[in-house]
C-alpha cells in the first residue's frame, strides 16, 4: 500500500514537472512584452529589465535557472506586473482565500449532493427521485456564471446580512461557495444515486432486510460504505474543478484569489507569476487525486492487496 | 449480406427505444429546434444583431423587439441567436476534432494493445491530470499568435472579406485550444472499448481468414465503436459549450465584435440590478441547450447500449 502511494507521489511530481515545463514554453510564445505598460518604455529600459529578470539568456538556461532557484532556495521569482513583489508573497496572500473557498464549496457540494442522491435511490422512480434528479440536472446545466448573479440579485440583495460582493466579512464566503458547490452537488447526487441503486440490488442487502434490519441501519451500516466509492472517486477531479472554477466565482464576487491573479497575469504576460500559479494548480490537483486514492484504499479493503 | 441486416436492425431498435423515452425525444426536438433557430432562422430576423440604436436602449419585450433591447439598443433575440451560432459552432467543431483525434488515438492504442496501449494511456492519464481551464487559456493565447500572423495571408493574398476572416480568427484559437485537451476522455473510452473488442472471437476469426489490420479496424472495430462515440460526442458538445461560455465570461474567449452566449451572459450579469432581462433570456437559452444535449446523450446511452442502461 505504501508502495502504491509512493509511486503515485512520483507520478504526480513528474506530471507537475512536465506541466510547468510545457507552460514555460507556452508563456514565452505569448505575444507582447511583460514590461510594456500603458506608458511608452524605451528599448534600453526594456533591455535592462529583461536582464534583471534573466530573460536575456537562452530559453533552456532560463528554465534551468527557474527550477534550480525553486529547488535550492524555494524562490519562484518576482512578479513583473506588481513591480518587485515576489511571486511567493502573492501566492501566500491569494492561495488561502481560494483554498478556503474551494473547501467550503466542497463541503456544500457533498452536504447537498450526497443526501439528494441517497433519497433519489431510496425512492427510485417516485416523486422524490424525479425532484432530486431535476435539481441535479439544474446543477449541471446552470453554470456558476448564471447562478452567481442570480444569487446576488435574489438572495444577497434582500438580506442585509449578506454582501453582494467582496471579501471582508466571514459570511462573504457563503454565496460564492454555494455557487461553486452547486455544480459539484449535482454530479455527486447522480453518482451517489447510481452507487446506492447498485448496492441496494445486492443479495446481502436483501438478506439484511429479511433478517429484519431497520431501513436506516441498512443504509448507514451496510449500503453507504460501498455505495460511496464512485462519489469519492469524483472528489479528486471535483476539487480541481472547484479550484479552477473559482476563476468565474472570483470574478463575479470580486474575491482576491488565485483565479483573478491568473487572468491578470496572462493578460500582462507576467511570466513568473503564471508559472508559479500553474505550479500551484498542478500540485493541488495532484494532492487532491492522491488524497482520493488513499481514501479509497481505506474504504475498500480489497484494493489494499 | 447478413452483416448488413443485423447492423441495420441494431440501429432501428435503438431508434425505437429512443422514441419510447419521452424526455430524450423532447430533447432531440429541442436540440434540432435550437440548431435551426441559430443557424437558419437567425438570417430571417428583421433586426441586425449588431445594429445599435441608442434611442431604443433597455426596452422591455414588445411586439417589435420580442425579448427587448440591450444597453446599445440592439435587439436581444437577434443577439441571442447570433451568439448561439458562435457558441454552437465552437462546440460542434471542437467536438468533431475531438472525435477524430480520440477515435484514431484510442483505437490504435486499443488494437495494438500490450505495452504500446499502456504507454499511450499513461500519456492520456498524465494530460488529464493537468488543470484543464488553466492550460486551455494559455493554449488559446499561444494559438492566437499563430492565427494572427496568418490573417494577412487570407485578407491580402486570397482577398477574402476582412470581417469574415476576423470573425474566424477569433474563434479558431478557441476551438483548437479546447480540442487540444478535450479529446483525452474520448481517447480513453475508445481505447477501453477497442481493447475489449479485439479479444472477441469474431475478430480472431477475421484475423485467421487473413484480413488486413486496416480492414479489421474499418469493418469491425470502428462500426462497433460507433454507438459509444455517438453517445460520448453528444455529451461532449454541452461541456464544450460550457467551456466556451466560461472562457468568454472571464474575457479569455470570444471577443467583440463577435458575441456568444458567454459574452451575453457576462454583459447581462454586469447589468443585472437594473435590467435582469439581459441576463435571464440568454441564460434560459443557454441552459435549455445544455439540458437538451445532456438529456439527449443520456437517452442515446440507454437506447444504444441497453446492457448498461440505468433502471
Amino acid at each position: 500500500m505504501i508502495k502504491a502511494i509512493l509511486s503515485r507521489i512520483a507520478q504526480t511530481a513528474l506530471v507537475v514537472f512536465l506541466l510547468v515545463t510545457i507552460c514555460f514554453f507556452i508563456v514565452h510564445a505569448l505575444p507582447g512584452n511583460p514590461f510594456e505598460g500603458e506608458k511608452a518604455v524605451s528599448d534600453v529600459v526594456i533591455q535592462k529589465m529583461e536582464e534583471s529578470f534573466g530573460l536575456d539568456k537562452s530559453k533552456p538556461v532560463q528554465l534551468l535557472n527557474y527550477w534550480s532557484n525553486l529547488f535550492l532556495t524555494g524562490d519562484m521569482g518576482m512578479s513583473m506586473n506588481f513591480k518587485g513583489t515576489p511571486v511567493s508573497t502573492i501566492l501566500g496572500q491569494s492561495f488561502p482565500i481560494s483554498f478556503q473557498l474551494g473547501l467550503v464549496a466542497m463541503i456544500f457540494g457533498c452536504g447537498i449532493g450526497m443526501p439528494l442522491g441517497i433519497i433519489a435511490a431510496l425512492y427510485k422512480n417516485k416523486f422524490p427521485d424525479y425532484l432530486a434528479m431535476i435539481v441535479a440536472m439544474a446543477g449541471i446545466c446552470l453554470p456558476a456564471f448564471v447562478i452567481g448573479p442570480l444569487l446576488q440579485l435574489f438572495v444577497a440583495k434582500p438580506i442585509p446580512f449578506l454582501n453582494i460582493a467582496g471579501w471582508m466579512q466571514p459570511q462573504d464566503i457563503l454565496l460564492p461557495a454555494l455557487t461553486l458547490g452547486f455544480g459539484v452537488a449535482a454530479y455527486i447526487a447522480r453518482l451517489m444515486r447510481g452507487g446506492m441503486l447498485e448496492v441496494l440490488g445486492q443479495d446481502y442487502i436483501r438478506t439484511a432486510r429479511a433478517k429484519g434490519v431497520t431501513t436506516s441501519d441498512i443504509i448507514f451500516k451496510h449500503a453507504l460504505r460501498p455505495a460511496i466509492s464512485p462519489a469519492i472517486t469524483y472528489l479528486g477531479p471535483a476539487f480541481a474543478a472547484v479550484m479552477t472554477g473559482s476563476f468565474i466565482v472570483e470574478t463575479i464576487f470580486q474575491i482576491p484569489g488565485m483565479g483573478q491573479h491568473f487572468i491578470d497575469a496572462v493578460i500582462a504576460k507576467d511570466i513568473f507569476l503564471i508559472l508559479g500559479l500553474v505550479l500551484f494548480y498542478g500540485i493541488l490537483m495532484g494532492l487532491a487525486n492522491l488524497a482520493v486514492d488513499i481514501l479509497l484504499l481505506f474504504l475498500n479493503p480489497r484494493l489494499r492487496a | 449480406m447478413s452483416d448488413k441486416i443485423k447492423s441495420s436492425s441494431l440501429w432501428s431498435d435503438a431508434w425505437v427505444r429512443l422514441r419510447k423515452n419521452k424526455l430524450a425525444t423532447a430533447s432531440l426536438f429541442l436540440v434540432i429546434f435550437i440548431l435551426i433557430a441559430c443557424f437558419i432562422l437567425r438570417w430571417f430576423l428583421p433586426h441586425d444583431p449588431n445594429f445599435a440604436n441608442l434611442e431604443a436602449k433597455f426596452q422591455a419585450p414588445s411586439f417589435k423587439h420580442w425579448l427587448g433591447t440591450d444597453q446599445l439598443g440592439r435587439d436581444l433575440l437577434a443577439r441571442i441567436l447570433d451568439g448561439g451560432q458562435i457558441s454552437l459552432l465552437v462546440a460542434i467543431l471542437a467536438t468533431i476534432i475531438t472525435v477524430f483525434t480520440g477515435v484514431i488515438y484510442g483505437s490504435v492504442a486499443g488494437y495494438i494493445g500490450g505495452w504500446v496501449q499502456n504507454f499511450m494511456m499513461r500519456i492520456v492519464d498524465g494530460l488529464l491530470a493537468l488543470p484543464f481551464l488553466v492550460i486551455v487559456i494559455l493554449m488559446r493565447e499561444m494559438i492566437s499568435v499563430w492565427v494572427e500572423s496568418g490573417e494577412s495571408f487570407f485578407t491580402q493574398s486570397l482577398r477574402m472579406d476582412e470581417d469574415f476572416v476576423r470573425r474566424f480568427a477569433n474563434i479558431i484559437p478557441l476551438i483548437f485550444a479546447i480540442a487540444a485537451f478535450g479529446w483525452l476522455s474520448m481517447g480513453r473510452i475508445v481505447c477501453t472499448q477497442a481493447a475489449n473488442l479485439v479479444q472477441m472471437e469474431y475478430i480472431e476469426a477475421a484475423r485467421s481468414l487473413g484480413l488486413t489490420h486496416w480492414t479489421i479496424v474499418k469493418r469491425h472495430i470502428i462500426p462497433n465503436l460507433l454507438g459509444t462515440v455517438i453517445i460520448y460526442a453528444t455529451l461532449t458538445v454541452p461541456s464544450f459549450i460550457l467551456y466556451e461560455a466560461t472562457l468568454s465570461f472571464i474575457g479569455m474567449g470570444i471577443e467583440p465584435p463577435n458575441s456568444s452566449w458567454g459574452m451575453l451572459i457576462k454583459e447581462g450579469a454586469n447589468l443585472i440590478e437594473i435590467h435582469p432581462n439581459l441576463l435571464i433570456f440568454p441564460a434560459i437559452m443557454f441552459s435549455l441547450t445544455l439540458f437538451g444535449f445532456n438529456f439527449l446523450g443520456d437517452g442515446l446511452r440507454d437506447a444504444l447500449d441497453p446492457k448498461t442502461a440505468k433502471d
